[in-house]
């Protein structure tokens, strides 16, 4: 979906502000913000994409306005809702007013370093050869589907160039949705700057996107 | 929280009571019905907010920095080289090693989200999350290295990783001038978060106090 999280090139945003000796968290509801979200996925049963999706799919100007971690709870409450797992007047009254869904599993103490090290490797086995070559030059397509996508807006109905093959991996497109995992093979397309931003200051700029097979065209 | 605030939260007190006051009713309603295991929060919050972090990250650069074979590995296939000093998992399942030279700078954004090498680097900081990280990053890298304090020769290339899918992008910054014969933990000193995301470099070595 073209939302405000596609934020690439966007202007406006004034400079970085790099914090000296940063915490690592700010407040100690970001610590718990952050544990309760990696928890909740075991018995929730959501994956990334989902989670990507329930945290950019919002208008524009809430996106902006909340804070990192607050994204991250607006996203998990929607999760949770959708399934059942908790309602909206439980979330407004602050206690359980239903009873428990069922969950197959949920995250113990000693679980969590397995889990953490197991992790969400997304390659799955190579089923058909890959389209593009390395050096290949290719287009990405112009597309703007409301839907899941990790295309970003900026590199869309540019050209550049193949510069490594991934290998297959889970479609981020699909698998947001629920349609299943649908691997397809994954790049990493080189553009020049100067091809991206015409008015570009910096001919020594190069930037490369990691693309879906999908999301090109052989230009 | 600090008692000063940055502009860029645009959040008030209040309303980090009111977010703090949700995020434990939240965490109450979960717990009642058995969706979590508060135990287990812990142990995540103390896994990121004091084992996994930049040293890791610092001590692979080091180790490539002294070890060429090791650097060979690194560079052509970082997740297993990575996984020999025992770092590993999630957000960190494909990794990617990048090395920077006197004629070419790497820098590692994620303009749609946050995607950033956790088992190497930790959780990612407030800056790198920012809007104007994500949305300058990829077209104006050497104003953003210019917000950090530092320019590169003009004639040095950059390239810029956008991790728009599951690889996760490691820089490995250009080791310091000066630091010949330096052991391993040594020159891990020298290397900074920032270094390895490419927003900043090595320290040299009259920063640190050997």
């Amino acid at each position: 979906m073209d939302g405000a999280h596609d934020m690439g090139g966007a202007a406006g945003f004034g400079p970085v502000r790099p914090e000296p000796n940063e915490p690592v968290f700010h407040a100690a509801w970001e610590r718990r913000a952050l544990a309760i979200t990696l928890a909740m996925a075991m018995p929730g049963g959501w994956n990334i994409d989902m989670s990507r999706f329930a945290r950019e799919n919002r208008p524009p100007a809430d996106y902006l306005g909340m804070s990192y971690y607050q994204v991250w709870l607006a996203g998990l409450e929607r999760l949770m809702q959708e399934r059942h797992l908790v309602e909206a007047d439980e979330l407004a009254a602050g206690n359980a007013l239903h009873p428990a869904r069922p969950v197959a599993k949920i995250l113990t103490a000693d679980g969590v370093a397995p889990m953490l090290r197991r992790g969400g490797p997304t390659e799955r086995a190579q089923t058909r050869p890959a389209l593009f070559a390395v050096g290949d030059r290719v287009r990405a397509k112009t597309m703007h589907p409301p839907t899941h996508t990790r295309l970003p807006r900026y590199v869309r109905g540019h050209v550049g160039r193949i510069d490594a093959i991934r290998g297959m991996h889970v479609f981020p497109d699909s698998n947001a949705h629920g349609q299943g995992e649908d691997p397809q093979w994954l790049y990493t397309v080189s553009f020049s700057g100067t091809e991206l931003w015409a008015d570009a200051p910096d001919p020594l700029l190069e930037v490369t996107v990691d693309a879906f097979e999908p999301y090109l065209e052989r230009a | 929280m600090t008692d000063h605030h940055h502009d860029h939260h645009h959040h008030d007190h209040s309303e980090l009571s009111e977010t703090d006051l949700r995020v434990r009713a939240l965490e109450s309603i979960l717990t009642e019905k058995g969706y979590i295991d508060p135990a287990a929060l812990d142990v995540l919050i103390e896994t990121y907010e004091s084992k996994v972090g930049p040293r890791n990250g610092a001590r692979v650069v080091a180790r490539a920095w002294t070890d060429p074979a090791f650097r060979a590995r690194l560079l052509s296939d970082a997740t297993p080289a990575i996984g020999e000093l025992g770092y590993a998992g999630r957000q960190g399942e494909h990794i990617v090693a990048v090395e920077n030279t006197p004629e070419l700078h790497n820098m590692v954004v994620c303009t749609l989200c946050s995607c950033y090498p956790w088992p190497v680097l930790g959780l990612p900081p407030v800056w790198y999350k920012s809007a104007p990280y994500r949305a300058k990053a990829v077209k104006d890298p050497r104003g953003v290295l210019q917000d950090f304090g530092f320019a590169l020769p003009a004639t040095t290339k950059i390239r810029v990783w956008d991790s728009t899918a599951e690889i996760r992008y490691f820089v490995v910054p250009m080791r310091p001038d000066g630091t010949e014969g330096w052991s391993e933990d040594q020159l891990a000193e020298l290397v900074t978060r920032d270094s390895m995301i490419g927003t900043g470099l090595a320290k040299r070595p009259d920063e640190v106090t050997r």
